[in-house]
């Protein structure tokens, strides 16, 4: 598919070991459609955060990523990106969030000058037009404008979690890509902020690629899914065929894991 | 009637000073059966860890009392308190933490089969602890040497169970036992403690976030924001049709593959959802009864 801004193909990634190597990724293959929110589910193990460290190029050793292997994003071959490209390639078009995201704000430095890192990093612009932005940044994710002179212990989880996100979209990056971002918050607020990004996406038109280990969440969120099990993608497809009519056991065996509001379980 | 095995009589804490101090839980009230399981289920901040501990005798409440099988709790010492935290055991959110990295799953047992049950005699010590690890549907003869970081979350989490039921304890408290394990594992110790539940006769109290899981293992619910319960009774009345704001959030924002965000509907507003919060952090002692088993504090 050409108009597919991601496109991995025959992705094969191993993490070596003195005397064997662990195959964590077996020739997977997926694209992602401009302004789509494509989702990798699994259980712990099953190679969804390694796909999403390959795609970033944050994957390190001993992860290899094995011959035969591509990632093409707007139609620039990721893998093969020199160091400088990188940097250049790294927020402007891939940016990333983290369960822990939420962690990674620094916490000595006020909120602004966190967002004017990445910006004058980037475009090279000026205090006053990197705070117009964060102003405008912070807005879009519900936060105060003002409130940017504070420092990260002045928020709660689920804020400084939504400050991560606004500095991702700062640069207006083609992909997002998130490691089960809301996991470590309520559910409530997990739906705020993801209900947020979602209108994000519609207005701003960037991609997601969505890591959770939450079905039920997933297809509420997820244009189409992926199912991993053990390093292959076993199924993939439109959220509401993962979800009503599942054709991989694994898929069946995962919805039936999860407790029903209803009573009994998903499956 | 008998009185229940554990009951909150109107129980209050507050950490720090009376003045500026933090108001962890504000007259709680619940009764927990023999055979029955009561899901205190609230975000971060509500309060239903506090209540776990108070029912642990680790905190003493504020104000109120702690009664097991009617008779107040706080006044138990030395072997009175022994005796209580005999019969009320607890496992552990972390199952990483809570079991010493140092000793063997056999230690493990062993330690608590010593301490709490002076009928089994040295000799027939390791037969319990096969006895304790089949019961929870582990291999006695694979795990006993093991060591804690040899096994995987969700078998510590059942060596956690067996150490709990190998002191015969009446009442099993559970704060968040499955929220740090893969979901692959999370039904099995689910179903775990359902059975347990049932066979040994445990009042078994589940605390967590999550109030899918609480419909799974519980007949009873209490939903906490703030300190205070904010809506009790019988958990599929309280689920299919919640009387207050507050549960009514909580439940829309569950993750439920039939609602697509895509959908206007199923969308939740976030400017309602302050109100809603500053609504239910107001002190409310106006009870609203919903039905037979079923209550809410008023609007």
């Amino acid at each position: 598919m050409s108009d597919a801004l991601l496109s991995v193909s025959n992705l094969t990634i191993d993490y070596i070991g003195a005397e064997t190597d662990f195959r964590a990724v077996d020739d997977v293959s997926f694209d992602v459609a401009p302004g789509e929110v494509f989702g990798l589910a699994g259980e712990s193990g099953c190679g969804k955060s390694t796909i999403a460290f390959a795609v970033s190029r944050l994957h390190a050793p001993p992860a290899l990523i094995r011959k035969g292997s591509q990632i093409r994003l707007a139609g620039r071959d990721v893998l093969r990106l020199n160091r400088k490209d990188l940097a250049d390639f790294r927020w402007r078009e891939v940016a990333m969030v983290f369960q822990s995201a939420m962690n990674s704000l620094n916490p000595v430095l006020r909120i602004e000058e966190q967002f004017y890192d990445v910006l004058r990093t980037h475009t090279g612009c000026t205090r006053n037009e990197a705070r117009a932005r964060t102003a405008e940044m912070l807005k879009l994710v519900d936060i105060k404008p003002e409130r940017m002179r504070d420092y990260p212990h002045q928020f709660s989880g689920g804020m400084r979690q939504r400050i991560v996100i606004a500095i991702c979209l700062a640069l207006d990056p083609k992909l997002v890509v998130m490691d089960e971002p809301t996991t470590a918050l309520d559910v409530v607020v997990q739906r705020e902020i993801l209900q947020r990004i979602d209108e994000l996406r519609r207005q701003r038109g960037f991609s997601v690629l969505f890591i959770t280990h939450d079905l039920g969440l997933m297809v509420q969120f997820c244009d189409r899914i992926g199912v991993m099990l053990s390093g292959k993608m076993v199924e993939q497809g439109p959220s509401e065929a993962i979800f009503r009519a599942p054709q991989h056991d694994y898929t069946k065996r995962l919805w039936a894991s999860f407790p029903s509001l209803k009573g009994g379980v998903l499956g | 009637m008998n009185a229940p095995l554990l009951r909150f009589d109107n129980v209050n804490k507050v950490f720090g000073s009376p003045a500026g101090g933090v108001h962890a839980a504000r007259a709680v009230n619940f009764s927990l059966h023999s055979g029955r399981a009561l899901a205190l289920v609230g975000e971060s901040g509500s309060g239903k860890t506090t209540c776990a501990r108070m029912a642990m005798l680790e905190y003493l409440p504020s104000g109120g009392q702690v009664l097991f099988k009617g008779e107040p709790t706080a006044a138990r010492r030395g072997r009175d308190l022994a005796a209580y935290r005999q019969a009320v055991q607890m496992i552990f959110q972390d199952p990483f933490a809570s079991l010493n990295p140092a000793h063997t799953i056999a230690y493990h047992l062993k330690r608590t089969l010593r301490l709490h049950r002076p009928d089994i005699r040295s000799a027939d010590l390791d037969a319990a602890v096969e006895e304790q690890l089949a019961g929870v549907k582990l291999d006695p003869a694979l795990v006993t040497p093991k060591y804690p970081h040899e096994l995987s979350g969700g078998q510590r989490q059942r060596v956690n169970i067996a150490r709990a039921l190998s002191a015969r304890p009446q009442i099993l408290v559970a704060d968040e036992p499955t929220s740090m394990l893969d979901v692959s594992v999370r039904l099995g110790v689910l179903n775990l403690l359902n059975e347990m539940k049932t066979k040994r006769n445990l009042g078994l109290l589940y605390i967590t976030h999550d109030i899918a899981t609480a419909r799974y293992v519980a007949e009873d619910i209490a939903v906490m924001y703030s300190g205070q319960i904010v809506e009790w009774g019988a958990c599929s009345a309280v689920i299919d049709n919640p009387q207050h704001p507050y549960t009514k959030l909580l439940l829309s924002a569950v993750p439920d593959p039939e609602r697509r965000f895509s959908d206007a509907a199923s969308r939740i507003d976030p400017s309602a959802v302050d109100a809603v919060r500053r609504m239910a952090a107001k002190e409310q002692s106006t009870i609203v009864k919903a039905g037979e088993n079923h209550f809410s504090l008023a609007i």
